[in-house]
């Protein structure tokens, strides 16, 4: 499978990265390679085996549900680019 | 005061130290100095000079009085990768521009909670996604070494250049260090120096940032074996704020390095015999099976079958999963923020500018192996051919293979700027073809310096463990250690 300038555009999109019309071309040529390079994948007969979700034999640690932490909202936005009142401040998304 | 207390290992440091020989602040001001010396190298990122002497300070009053940890006023490298309270903390990325978390990671916490210092962060490749350490905001890390002869740079190898290079040119006793598939073990191996990359859920992920999750473990790259040893049992550890970490003791690591390897079976797997491998790498991997037979070794040829689709599987999860974890940084919540029309706008012209260009190839392959339509035939193969891979691994384990003996990297360090790797990914991808095999399959892997090329470039060897059977490796690596009779110590040219 290869893909082609508008699909280096529509993925640009899903992965919100803005792509500059003079970039799509190279982009396109070396996401080919690397999709060239993984294609060998689809030789391997993988009959019955089932996906790995775990390196190790254990399943996922489940805890009491209730509140453990929080309560310091100033933390949490001291890193923000911007905001106000321990609020993330953006753009108005909503009209 | 002299540098040369730069020049000890991490367990003579510690010894000196707790003899009171000289003292933490002595040795802190030391490597403070060298690194102030070593801007050459690009290493570091953020120097905390006032917070080191600090902790030293403290180290010290608590070493006057017989006390302290296992790594007390032992003074150490950060790769810019973990979460360091009120630090620079970037992953040497653009994106992350100036953020300084509120929180310290599992594993720096744990080193503290054991009497190290910390001396600054140290430089990577941008999100740990490169083999030389060239993608980084920050530039290139150069590595100390040099082709005899010559006086061009040479990169350090990558992620974890910075680390590697630090511990090479003595700009800290020991590093912490991340691999995702290799690049703990291939810097190591491109510096002299020793770097282990633990079974996956031993070291908590938990304030490390993310590439991907089911890959990315914490370890050291140390000087010696024995370094090496002891900082993996002062990282490791049940961590409950990682549901991955594994709830297992963790065992005196360096207890284990002299233990030898006498009645060991050691595999060797045919499939690591590339065509067109260097003749010097074959003749490096037959002298490390020969000191591991010459100590009472058994040498056993094994197959691991899978072995070639686990660099192309690697290409699939890995970006798929960063494109996942990556997601995060949108200019809202940390970082760099770069204003646009709307929301989306904003979002996208961030993460252009944010990102740099190996980030956005890998987040957009990973976006397009899971988007509607292709997650079955990349993803999900990739899973598969992974239970494989892992599979090949069990069975030749469950054979009666103690450890795998392969060579680190297909070849030594090469050039900062390498027009060959520059101009086809794929090519630089192959710098990990020895170690991603064990990250996909979660087994721990060290990297032991154990030879030098026609230039008099360091070579490494790696071995492959069992599941948790660090302690085997530490063994089998030392016994490399003492075999080789080489100095591994670059000539100061910085």
């Amino acid at each position: 499978m290869s893909v082609d300038a508008d699909t280096v555009k529509r993925i640009g999109r899903l992965a919100r990265i803005k792509i500059e019309d003079g970039d799509v071309e190279k982009l396109n040529g070396e996401l080919n390679t690397i999709l060239e390079f993984v294609e060998q994948l689809s030789e391997v007969d993988v009959t019955g085996v089932e996906p790995m979700t775990s390196v190790a034999p254990m399943a996922l640690r489940r805890r009491e549900d209730k509140v453990t932490d929080g309560g310091y909202p100033e933390k949490i936005v001291a890193n923000s680019p911007l905001s106000e009142d321990n609020f993330f401040m953006v753009p108005k998304v909503v009209e | 005061m002299t540098t040369d207390l730069t020049r000890l290992s991490l367990a003579e440091t510690a010894k000196g130290l707790k003899a009171k020989d000289f003292t933490s602040k002595e040795v802190t001001a030391s490597y403070l100095y060298a690194i102030e010396k070593a801007e050459a190298l690009n290493a570091y990122v953020a120097v905390t000079s006032d917070q080191a002497l600090d902790m030293a300070a403290q180290s010290d009053e608590k070493l006057q009085k017989g006390e302290g940890g296992a790594l007390e006023g032992v003074p150490l490298g950060i790769k810019d990768l973990f979460a360091t309270k009120g630090v620079h903390t970037q992953a040497a990325s653009h994106i992350l521009d100036g953020f300084k978390p509120e929180y310290e990671s599992t594993v720096t916490q744990n080193l503290w909670n054991d009497g190290a210092v910390m001396l600054g962060k140290l430089n990577m490749d941008e999100f740990a996604m490169g083999s030389s350490n060239e993608t980084s905001y920050y530039g290139p890390v150069i590595n100390p070494w040099r082709a005899e002869g010559s006086n061009a740079d040479l990169v350090p190898g990558g992620s974890s250049g910075g680390s590697a290079s630090a511990v090479a040119g003595w700009l800290c006793a020991g590093a912490t260090a991340t691999d995702t598939g290799g690049s703990i073990r291939q810097p190591a191996a491109f510096t002299g120096t020793v770097g282990i990359k633990p079974t996956y859920g031993r070291a908590s992920r938990w304030g490390t940032v993310a590439f991907a999750s089911s890959l990315d473990q914490a370890g050291p790259i140390a000087r010696t074996v024995e370094d090496a040893a002891i900082m993996t049992t002062s990282i490791c550890g049940f961590d409950p704020k990682d549901s991955t970490s594994v709830d297992m003791a963790v065992p005196d690591f360096a207890a284990a390095v002299e233990r030898g390897v006498k009645g060991l079976t050691i595999g060797v797997p045919k499939e690591y015999r590339m065509d067109g491998m260097p003749a010097e790498i074959e003749k490096l991997w037959q002298e490390g099976l020969a000191w591991l037979k010459a100590e009472g070794a058994t040498i056993k040829d094994i197959s691991l079958p899978h072995t070639k689709y686990a660099l192309p599987a690697y290409y699939i999860v890995a970006p798929a999963e960063a494109s996942s974890n990556l997601a995060r940084y949108d200019g809202v919540k940390y970082g760099l923020r770069v204003p646009g029309k709307d929301i989306t706008e904003m979002y996208e012209l961030t993460r252009a500018e944010g990102f740099g260009r190996e980030v956005q190839r890998r987040v957009m392959i990973g976006t397009y192996v899971l988007s509607a339509g292709y997650y079955d035939a990349y993803y999900v193969q990739a899973q598969k051919v992974r239970t494989l891979i892992k599979r090949d691994f069990e069975n030749v384990f469950n054979d009666g293979v103690d450890a795998i003996l392969t060579p680190a990297t297909p070849s030594a360090a090469f050039g900062v700027a390498d027009q060959e790797m520059k101009s086809d990914p794929i090519k630089m991808y192959l710098n990990d073809i020895f170690t991603v095999t064990v990250n996909m399959a979660g087994l721990p892997g060290i990297a032991v310096p154990a030879g030098k090329d026609g230039q008099g470039l360091p070579l490494g060897l790696q071995l492959i463990g069992k599941p948790f059977d660090e302690e085997t490796l530490f063994a089998a690596a030392r016994v490399i250690e003492k075999s080789h009779g080489l100095d591994f110590t670059p000539n100061k040219w910085w």
